[in-house]
């Protein structure tokens, strides 16, 4: 195959960046996309110019680290990341334009690489059960059904990629922040703390930048672990009953 | 040099409570007047930093990622270990203890195991405490599997991914303590060095990948826990970021390295397709509890399969070679994986391998879809089949998936004694960056177990031990051996910068990956290391003559972040060789074809190699020195493994 790739190019976080057009020649039906554009790099350097800087890691679809936005898709055609995606799911002859995640509260380093540490703050702000090392009890001493346990599991799946943020038009991380409140929200460990998490995930969110949610079901689509939008609805609800029956002055 | 290994006195099950009850204390109110650095925020590093903190300890934790949870612990799969006997199937500390020094071939320390058994069912107490969603049974309680071959079910998993929950309740703790404000995070930051004041390790120097500032961290105790360096071999199911950097800076620092030969291949991963391969993707090992591993009874009908002339569903019973249940009767398809992976390499070399390159073999779940329907084959392992069919367009359902081994774990790593800290005072290496718990070959679902146990349950108690001979006193980061320190990291960066090289960085990655693979891989001869050795000597001249560094140091330079690496890999690629050559034995993942039974098994030695190889840098260029740790069993046999 051969491609037109038209790639966001930035030196750092405060120059202004644009598009340029690279040729690829003699892509395999089987490379993933990142290998794709492992060869180009490849024919980049070279060439001495710089590669184009793009963030993975694991490649096996579970790090989260990947992302790009492709032809107008957060990891592109199929709902899956980005190292999961494969040329055979591009025709010879194709443009493919390649952009980073778009949102102010994911400001761009380089290229396609981005900062996502807000989510870390996210998290930092209240998705955990406060526990220390040692001191708790036999894991069997909780039962929990396992409808229960399976329905948390699903929200525990997020591998926090940001392709939520990046899908919506309103650049919102409901997604993500309900995905960790709905797990503690399900399973008993997480009941002791359930008010006061909701309330201060949902500030931090919310001082982060990120948009607020209108409801459009981009981010469910576009979601690589398949992330059901009912998060956000149970997230709503435990936000609002956390506020009016607030223990927090 | 002596190497102590501390192992405590008295009966196996006794040392770890004598040891924890001997040890020194930190006073709770003293403990905040020391700083500890963790690098890495894998298991192990997230886990240590998080219950350091916990306990009062300033924590400053290190990872070369976007963000800790990013870790390649995350991509672990099949589940967890742990002696619970939830079951009720017979299974105790002592058995797991003795299936995990067993299955390693009896090289590793007996003591050590054994506290990571008797942990383990902590481990697991604490992960559901923070919420980590484990597969659960009907009546609520936790549901467990059996792995890898073990005579009992003592797996916890949390479906197909494992790694991922368990990673990131240890995230979630470590997030904790970042709120709490006594751990402070610097991800996309990357260790250059170890700094050693007064023969002590006193801190580090870090290079910020996104400005290239080089900084100096000064602390009281360095805690490594930077994973394995499966890397080496350029393709390898490890992420494409995984390095053994920080390893070994400390190696040349002064840290021993131990058994670094010790490499686990995994015998069920996609096979590369093509030089474009960047990296290798696991199949879980469950799948061979209902898969059947074949190839074409002759090369003949190998090369037709190979040029589209038949297809494999066209290939009849009687053509087929069943070469696993043919030569292991009692096992058949889950024998342990060195003897899985070694087997698969047999028959491609007899040039019966099924795709193009000729490096695969099929797994097959055509007769377990006819015995149990394909629904119940998807309910098992419908995950591994989607992905699969992502990855290679075919769909397993209806034709034999392909698999091929690759490399997947170290089971060697920095020397470390019973309480964790390699031969450098203060410097402490946990999880896969060290040697210490799964001798020649770990067993499955017994990673995640070591790093979570290290991390959690061994090195809160024996750090404080250290450091309560320790004064208080912080060394400022204008010391001469920082200053000292952050001079040699500048001037490797520029001399590698200045090089006016012509290949790329990647170029020299691959080939010595190629030459680590075929010389120092699934089976290995004194003949072929040796020719190794002179090879990667020569790739590594060629490295500091000819790559071609692009870019500058003061931004996000993925090309120098490589180049960094990759010379590291080449000096430990040459360590690795020296270390198998020396090794005139052949046990779990270390095969020398000259060491076998008439059978074809791995023909341990027990009288001349029962030992630890720890090897010491001497100095650029210079031979490393070899250190023997005797190893002493007490409470186990020695036996011959036998899969038949």
């Amino acid at each position: 195959m051969n491609l037109t790739l038209n790639i966001w190019r930035q030196k750092n976080n405060t120059d202004k960046g644009g598009f340029r057009e690279y040729k690829v020649t003699d892509v395999s039906k089987d490379m993933s996309f990142l290998e794709m554009l492992d060869v180009l790099n490849e024919q980049l350097a070279e060439k001495g110019e710089d590669p184009v800087h793009f963030d993975h890691d694991c490649r096996e679809g579970i790090c989260g680290m990947c992302s790009l936005y492709i032809n107008g898709k957060p990891h592109g055609p199929l709902q899956t990341t980005t190292c999961q995606l494969h040329m055979r799911s591009f025709n010879d002859g194709e443009t493919i334009t390649i952009e980073p995640w778009r949102a102010k509260a994911f400001p761009v380093m380089k290229d396609l690489v981005v900062d996502r540490s807000a989510f870390d703050r996210i998290i930092q702000a209240g998705g955990y059960v406060s526990v220390n090392t040692g001191g708790v009890p036999d894991a069997n001493e909780i039962p929990i059904p396992k409808r229960v346990a399976d329905e948390a599991f699903d929200a525990a799946t997020c591998i926090g990629c940001g392709a939520c943020v990046a899908a919506c038009k309103n650049a919102s991380a409901m997604l993500f922040t309900s995905a960790k409140i709905s797990q503690l929200a399900l399973l008993p460990q997480g009941q002791v703390e359930r008010k006061e998490r909701a309330e201060k995930m949902v500030a931090q969110m919310d001082a982060e930048g990120f948009g607020a949610c209108t409801n459009t079901g981009a981010c469910e689509a576009e979601c690589p672990k398949g992330i059901s939008i009912s998060n956000i609805a149970r997230m709503n609800r435990e936000y609002f009953s956390a506020v009016v029956s607030s223990e927090n002055v | 040099m002596i190497l102590d290994s501390k192992i405590p006195e008295g009966p196996l099950a006794e040392k770890w409570s004598k040891h924890k009850f001997n040890v020194k204390l930190v006073n709770p109110a003293n403990k905040r007047k020391y700083d500890v650095i963790v690098v890495g925020t894998g298991l192990a590093g997230a886990s240590a930093a998080a219950s350091l903190a916990e306990l009062g300890y300033n924590v400053k934790a290190f990872c070369f990622q976007d963000s800790p949870r990013r870790a390649h612990s995350i991509a672990a799969q099949g589940g967890i270990n742990a002696a619970k006997n939830y079951q009720n199937d017979g299974d105790s500390v002592f058995r797991l203890f003795y299936d995990t020094i067993k299955g390693g071939d009896y090289r590793a320390r007996e003591a050590n195991v054994y506290r990571l058994a008797e942990v383990s069912v902590n481990i697991i107490d604490q992960c559901v405490a923070q919420g980590v969603p484990f597969a659960r049974e009907y009546g609520g309680l936790l549901a467990n599997r059996s792995f890898g071959g073990a005579q009992v079910s003592r797996t916890f998993y949390a479906r197909g991914q494992t790694g991922q929950q368990l990673l990131l309740g240890a995230y979630s703790a470590l997030s904790r303590q970042v709120a709490n404000g006594k751990v402070k995070l610097y991800p996309r930051t990357e260790m250059m060095d170890v700094v050693i004041v007064d023969g002590k390790a006193r801190g580090i120097v870090t290079r910020n990948l996104i400005t290239g500032a080089i900084e100096s961290h000064s602390a009281h105790a360095v805690l490594l826990c930077t994973g394995g360096y499966g890397n080496v071999f350029f393709l390898s199911t490890n992420a494409m970021g995984s390095n053994v950097t920080a390893a070994w800076r400390a190696h040349k620092k002064g840290a021993l390295m131990a058994n670094p030969c010790f490499t686990q291949i995994h015998p069920t991963c996609i096979p590369v397709s093509g030089d474009h391969q960047s990296k290798l993707t696991l199949m879980s090992e469950s799948l061979r509890n209902d898969g059947r591993v074949w190839v074409p009874a002759t090369a003949e009908m190998a090369e037709k399969l190979r040029k589209g002339q038949i297809t494999a569903n066209e290939i009849k019973e009687e053509d087929r070679d069943y070469f696993l249940e043919r030569k292991y009767p009692s096992f058949g398809n889950l024998v342990p994986r060195d003897v899985a992976s070694r087997n698969a390499k047999y028959v491609c070399d007899e040039g019966r391998g099924v795709n193009e390159t000729g490096e695969a073999v099929f797994l097959d779940f055509r007769d377990a879809i006819i015995r149990d329907s394909e629904d119940v084959i998807r309910a098992k392992y419908g995950n591994l089949f989607d992905m699969y069919q992502q990855i290679t367009g075919e769909n397993p359902y209806k034709v034999p998936m392909k698999i091929y081994p690759a490399v997947h774990y170290t089971m060697g790593g920095l020397w470390v004694d019973y309480n964790l800290m390699t031969n450098v005072p203060g410097l402490y290496a946990l999880g896969e960056a060290n040697f210490s718990d799964h001798g020649a070959n770990r067993l499955g679902a017994s990673a995640l177990m070591q790093g979570l146990a290290d991390g959690y349950f061994v090195i809160p108690y024996t750090i404080g031990d250290y450091l309560a001979q320790t004064p208080y006193t912080k060394i400022p980061t204008d010391h001469p051996e920082f200053q000292k320190a952050e001079a040699e990291v500048k001037a490797r960066i520029q001399k590698l910068l200045d090089i006016p090289g012509e290949k790329t960085v990647d170029y020299f990655h691959k080939k010595l990956g190629k030459i680590m693979w075929d010389y120092c891989g699934m089976a290995r001869t004194e003949e072929g290391l040796k020719k190794a050795k002179a090879m990667i000597k020569e790739l590594k001249a060629e490295f500091w003559r000819n790559v071609n560094v692009l870019g500058g140091n003061e931004e996000l330079n993925h090309s120098l972040e490589k180049a960094h690496r990759v010379a590291d890999f080449l000096e430990l690629g040459e360590l690795m060789v020296d270390d198998a050559l020396n090794r005139n034995e052949s046990c779990g993942g270390h095969f020398r074809e000259e060491y076998q039974t008439p059978e074809g098994e791995a023909l341990r030695d027990d009288e001349n190699y029962a030992y630890v190889a720890a090897w010491q840098y001497v100095g650029e260029g210079q031979e490393e020195v070899l250190h023997k740790e005797p190893l002493l069993f007490e409470n186990v046999k020695l036996t011959q493994r036998s899969y038949k």
